[in-house]
């Protein structure tokens, strides 16, 4: 630092070397680090980009996972009395996985904590001296109701809740336990014979119940209690109907009365099955008897599915079977086979069905434990839990965990994962047969007003829907891009190209929504009205134009030849107009003639089929506007590469113009026109607003051009913001984004390595 | 020429698709045609007309905006009774308004009975903030219940009266939105302040007592407020106007419903012109009224602006930065070839499929973690968890960084090898070579990358209805209150505007002109953007053809 500055003139004027060494280090850190910074923002851009295919599929796995089941732990079957044999009736969990409840033979009810088996609480039933439970049922799992059925006819209905409070901040759950009736048992049947079988159904806290009985050699019992205001006071009073229902067999085994009451089931051991209509006490009858087993098996276990309207029936030889009402031709619900599932070898000893969806868990006697789904045909575990069960099963409301009881008195807690057991490629692809529906089908219904519904995710109308639209649009778009395209780059007078090639490829900026609104508002009200004229103008306007043509060819040829070779468009524009406004002033004449005056009212009389104003032809029509540009663009880009050399020899070996374009040009350029068509429909495929706007978003499965669809992007857009996150309905709508993903990827790549590949022939043409 | 000799040399196929080349461009024409006629149409005063039905049919005071021609059987079928003895005939659409009247704003009427339709020049619109438009003749003007003006003397007293109640209703506006909204914006700070203390566990009670101190001083604030509002109110309600209306009967409109009052029949060209430009500037400046049908749409340019602005502003430099990446610094193997393919395949994936990774990824899960990390004291109500203004900005950035990497890649590597190489010659640097000759003689091709970008970003629509667009934003995402632009809001965007109005409002015919001016609007400015790129394409091309000879 101390070396003398050089002075002017003696010396260089650049900087001394100590100084260039510096800026020289200083620049050659910034060309490292430009280099560093540029190579981690590049990649970090093009992983961000890459992530979206990852996201989704992320995502998406979710939906193909199996079910698993984790043992938690095992203890003995809490506030079990050493030496005594009060066998369990029932298990039950609570939402949150927090405490269990345990109800024994002698009427007493255990709370414990299902994790490890530590007692809550205790409490008896109000049960008289002397008098025993020799049955019990459970009402509707949204009603928490219980009945037990005592040795003296009489029944006691207990309704049992856990409530969740926060003092200080810390959740307690508190067990609940009261008897919405009373405490006093009500008398099913008069004479005092013990209820071997209950069932019991009970709306609301104010609405009525249902009781069902049978006792050996007696009628079925069905009396309805109601809750009625009395005329005096606060004081409410139980009104009692009663029915004696006579039913068929002679020793019942399982007796299902459905949530809504109108429905009782009653079956036997060698799997008959009756099938009443108790919907009116008074007229209750029989409405079918059907056997739901081959000769040799015995039915072990019988449950409805969530909702109440499916049963299952396990059975000794370890079969599972759905059943459901299906309509006959009068109209009459009679119980139907569905579907069979595999898994369990032993005899079926008990079943338990979920709260909230269509699954459901069993277990055979020799200690296998399956987990099923009954809507996606799905058997999605089977477990080997070591010991044979005895057939008290508990259920978390959320089905994520399970108490087992074994026959050696100990219960088994288990964990259980099965997030997504609705999803399966058989649901999401395949026709299922969906309860209330008469028979197999794709459905697309993702919600619904009512509380117990069951999603139905069929992605088939959805993509049909999409292939539609992008059909139609490419009916309307290729013609006039391709020959457009054709035109502009082989005929046209290269001044006019310079215009129309842009105004073209400005109709591809323009935005979809505005499409979308002009076809929904404007053009389905228009088509509506000029149905016929539409029609005639797919005859006038080629017809026409080439009468035009005739005509411009034997005028003069003075008046010819004021037109320069290639600006036929220019003629053309009032032609079409002219022609257009033809068609469109035919459509009464037309309409009156061939239609009688309406051509909706014929379609829908006379070709039934029916016409909704938003339909295919409205999309194909708007999407075509909005897929001419790209199709246009690259084939025009496709012809006008083709090389020069070529059509010249072959207008010099005297092929006319049209020849050589149909023989020579078109040929070459076949691959570029391909992969145009191809973005064309990656295109289509993916357009959202304007099949949200132009159509009635309806999914269906049919190719009425008078009929709207509802297409996969469509159906994101609508119904991705209501979905909840993780949620089936989520992922099955991020499945449908990966598969209209995965649809464009292909069509574009495939376009793209033909473009490529013709590139290469072209230079080396 | 025999005809088949003339079909077989092809000539009219060529026809043919000359005429397909015309059916395109008149295609394109009478779409913009559509879109002018009926979005510019809208705000021209139409005359309104009075008439009386023969046959008891009424009287009818109402605007004629659209007939048309039917067949006799359409009309039968719909159960209306039909003139004998014709196939077709011409109906008028009136739009009729009193809403809160009639029950709705439009009637049909056969064109036969407008025959004896008069046009009066003293018939008054009144365009109204609530119910539409209300049609009739003002017949006085009355304060506090007494008629103070009557007979020739209205006019100029509801002028006068209206000046005064509209410049009421504004400060009316002010107080409420800006000067209470900015209060509540700091009371929900300061509980979000408390919140935060007590989640930290921090027991110091003097930040208590400050947190205290400044909910009274905002509290006392609102008080005020709140008293002022309640005198302005009281002020505003001091005047009515008594109109007559179709039926004869003569209603009492109060003068703070109404935001304009005219009379159509009576507006030479020069008051029709002012008219005009009147009402197209509250289009383009105000807020909208009546659930988006009526009013301006200014939230709506403002927040596709922004939204736009801050696309750009994350687009540019990433988009660049890869295209340079891939361009100058990664190694030309096929790797980079494959990436190459699908960055330009990614500009073909459908926008809804982008929409869907903003919402998952972008507001679910990185929105959701900041959230739990610096937000944890608004949990479970969402912060930055929820659609809003910049989860779109990113979604709509990554949309579109595809389109930019394609064309500066493009300008890049039309640029010829000899500078790159004169300037390494020269002894510069790679990144000086970039910075100083690459990156400027390509900056025309970033720049039309950049302008196609942002007119894709202005039109895209369904990825917005996912990411953060709703219907209507209660505040702009700018406004007074610290920290000046919440990234977190939602907003509105012009694109889904026209989707909302046009296919969700609850009076669709009443908006549709609406609907067409807003359509107009966007379709004009992305017209505008592709010309400007269409141009700088151009004389780029222009520019390295002569640098390039």
């Amino acid at each position: 630092m101390t070396e003398k500055l050089p002075s002017r003139g003696e010396q260089s004027y650049l900087p001394d070397p100590a100084a260039r060494a510096r800026r020289r280090k200083r620049r050659m850190l910034l060309d490292r680090l430009a280099g560093y910074g540029m190579a981690v923002g590049g990649v970090s851009v093009i992983v961000a980009i890459l992530l979206i295919f990852f996201y989704l599929l992320y995502e998406v796995a979710p939906l193909l996972e199996s079910a698993s089941l984790a043992p938690v732990s095992r203890y003995a079957a809490p506030g079990g009395v050493a030496g005594s044999d009060d066998a369990t009736l029932d298990l039950i969990l609570d939402e949150q996985v927090e405490m269990a409840a345990r109800y024994t033979a002698s009427g007493r009810v255990v709370f414990f904590n299902p994790e490890n088996g530590a007692v809550h609480s205790e409490t008896l039933l109000p049960l008289a001296p002397g008098i025993t439970i020799v049955s019990h049922a459970r009402g509707a799992p949204h009603s928490n109701v219980l009945a037990f059925g005592l040795s003296d006819g009489k029944v006691l209905v207990a309704r049992q809740r856990f409530s969740v409070a926060y003092p200080d901040n810390r959740r307690v759950v508190t067990p609940r336990l009261d008897f919405p009736l009373g405490e006093a048992p009500l008398p099913l049947f008069d004479d005092g014979a013990p209820v071997r079988l209950l069932a019991v159904q009970a709306a609301g806290d104010t609405g009525g119940a249902l009781l069902v009985g049978w006792a050996e050699g007696r009628q079925v019992s069905l009396v309805r209690f109601r809750r009625e205001e009395s005329f005096l006071g606060e004081e409410t009073e139980l009104k009692r109907e009663q029915r004696l229902l006579p039913i068929q067999m002679d020793a019942p085994q399982f007796l299902l009365l459905d949530m809504e009451m109108r429905t009782l089931y009653v079956a036997d051991g060698g799997g008959e099955l009756e099938n009443y209509d108790v919907a009116d006490l008074v007229q209750a009858g029989l409405r079918q008897r059907i056997a739901l087993l081959r000769q040799d098996q015995r039915l072990t276990a019988l449950s409805f599915l969530s909702g109440e309207i499916s049963l299952v029936a396990g059975d000794s030889g370890g079969g599972l079977t759905q059943w459901f009402p299906v309509r006959d031709e009068h109209g009459t619900p009679l119980l139907t086979r569905i579907r069979a599932f595999d898994g369990l070898t032993g005899p079926v000893t008990a079943l338990i069905t979920e709260e909230q969806r269509k699954g459901f868990v069993a277990v055979d006697e020799q200690g296998t434990l399956g987990v099923f789904h009954a809507t996606a045909h799905q058997t999605l575990l089977t477990h080997a839990l070591g010991v044979p069960p005895t057939g008290r099963l508990a259920l978390a409301p959320r089905a994520n965990a399970l108490l087992v009881e074994d026959r050696t008195g100990q219960i088994h807690f288990q964990r259980l994962t099965n997030a997504h057991p609705e999803a399966s490629w058989s649901a999401l692809w395949g026709k299922v047969w969906y309860e209330s529906y008469p028979g197999p089908d794709y459905v697309w219904q993702s919600s619904s007003a009512s509380n117990d519904f069951e999603a139905k995710f069929s992605l088939v109308p959805l993509s049909y829907g999409t292939l539609k639209a992008a059909l139609y649009a490419l009916l309307v778009s290729m013609p006039l891009a391709i020959l457009g395209a054709v035109y502009t780059a082989y005929f046209m007078a290269p001044a006019l190209r310079q215009v129309v090639k842009p105004a073209v490829e400005i109709m591809g900026a323009l935005p979809s929504v505005i499409l979308g609104f002009l076809a929904g508002l404007w053009l389905a009200p228009a088509l509506e009205k000029y149905l016929s004229g539409v029609f005639c103008m797919l005859l006038v306007l080629p017809l026409g134009c080439v009468a035009f043509a005739w005509f411009w060819h034997k005028l003069p040829k003075r008046f010819q030849s004021r037109l320069p070779e290639g600006w036929q468009p220019l003629v053309m524009v009032p032609v079409v107009l002219a022609l257009t406004w033809l068609s469109l002033a035919l459509n009464h004449p037309v309409e009156d003639a061939l239609f009688g005056g309406d051509i909706r009212n014929w379609l829908v009389n006379e070709m039934h089929v029916g016409y909704d104003q938003r339909n295919a032809i409205v999309v194909g029509l708007a999407m075509g506007f909005a897929v001419i540009p790209t199709i246009f663009s690259i084939a025009e880009d496709a012809v006008f590469g083709v090389p020069k050399h070529l059509t010249l020899g072959s207008l010099a070996l005297g092929a006319t113009p049209w020849q050589t374009m149909t023989r020579v040009v078109l040929l070459t350029a076949s691959p570029g026109i391909f992969s145009a068509v191809m973005i064309g429909m990656g295109r289509a495929v993916g357009e959202t607003m304007i099949v949200l706007m132009a159509t009635g978003n309806t999914p269906t499965t049919d190719f009425s051009p008078f009929q709207g669809m509802r297409t996969l992007a469509a159906n994101i857009a609508v119904e991705m913001p209501e979905s909840a996150v993780g949620s089936t309905h989520f992922r099955v709508l991020i499945l449908a984004a990966l598969v209209l993903f995965g649809f464009t990827f292909l069509f574009n790549t495939v376009a793209e390595v033909v473009r490529h590949r013709l590139r290469q022939r072209y230079s080396s043409l | 020429m025999r005809i088949s000799e003339w079909f077989r040399s092809g000539t009219p196929w060529v026809w043919l698709s000359a005429s397909a080349v015309a059916a395109n461009v008149f295609l394109v024409a009478s779409l913009l045609v559509v879109l002018v006629w009926q979005g510019f149409g809208h705000f021209w005063p139409h005359p309104v007309l009075d008439v009386t039905l023969p046959a008891e049919g009424g009287r009818v005071i109402g605007e004629p905006s659209q007939s048309e021609t039917v067949p006799v059987g359409r009309l039968r079928s719909l159960g209306l009774p039909v003139p004998e003895g014709r196939d077709m005939v011409e109906r008028q659409l009136l739009k009729v308004g009193n809403r809160d009247l009639l029950g709705s704003d439009f009637r049909w009427l056969m064109a036969d009975d407008l025959q004896g339709a008069r046009y009066p020049s003293d018939l008054a619109v009144m365009e109204r903030r609530e119910w539409g438009n209300f049609y009739g003749f003002v017949r006085a003007v009355k304060q506090e219940g007494q008629v103070v003006a009557e007979g020739d003397a209205v006019a100029a007293a509801v002028a006068e009266r209206l000046e005064r109640a509209l410049a009421i209703h504004e400060e009316i506006r002010h107080t409420e939105k800006d000067e209470i909204g900015a209060i509540n914006y700091g009371l929900e700070r300061l509980r979000l302040r408390g919140r935060r203390l007590e989640l930290d566990k921090d027991a110091d009670p003097a930040k208590r007592e400050a947190i205290e101190a400044e909910r009274k001083a905002l509290q006392a604030e609102y008080a005020g407020l709140q008293q002022k509002l309640v005198d302005l109110y009281g002020q505003i309600r001091r005047d009515a106007l008594l109109v007559e209306v179709s039926s004869g009967q003569q209603v009492e409109v109060p003068l703070q419903k109404i935001v304009r009052v005219y009379y159509p029949n009576a507006m030479g060209l020069s008051g029709k012109l002012a008219f005009y430009f009147g009402k197209l500037g509250e289009f383009v400046a105000d807020e909208p009224r009546e659930a988006n049908t009526e009013g301006g749409i200014f939230p709506a340019i403002f927040g596709t602006v922004l939204m736009v602005f801050i696309m750009t502003l994350l687009v540019a430099p990433f988009g660049v930065i890869a295209a340079v990446y891939l361009r100058e610094y990664a190694h030309q193997g096929a790797l980079t070839q494959l990436i190459r393919i699908a960055v330009n395949n990614l500009a073909g994936v459908p926008s809804i499929v982008y929409g869907v990774f903003g919402l998952g990824f972008f507001v679910y899960f990185l929105g959701g973690h900041l959230d739990r990390i610096f937000f944890p004291e608004a949990l479970p109500a969402p912060t930055f968890g929820t659609p809003g203004l910049i989860w779109a900005s990113l979604t709509l950035a990554i949309l579109t960084v595809p389109v930019v990497i394609v064309s500066t890649e493009e300008g890049l590597t039309r640029i010829p090898r000899m500078i790159r190489e004169g300037s390494l010659a020269l002894g510069a640097t790679k990144w000086e070579t970039l910075w100083r000759t690459v990156l400027p003689m390509s900056s025309p091709a970033i720049m039309t990358g950049l302008i196609l970008a942002i007119a894709r970003a202005a039109g895209e629509v369904a990825p917005l209805m996912l990411v953060g667009v709703v219907k209507l934003a209660p505040s702009l995402p700018l406004d007074g209150n610290a920290p000046f632009i919440h990234l977190e809001r939602k907003f509105m965007h012009l694109g889904f505007h026209i989707y909302d109005v046009g296919f969700q409002s609850p009076n669709v015919e009443a908006a549709r002109p609406l609907v067409y001016a807003t359509a107009l609007l966007l379709v004009l400015v992305i017209l505008a953007l592709n010309l400007v790129a269409i141009t700088i394409r151009n004389r780029l091309r222009e520019r390295f053809r002569a640098e390039e000879s």
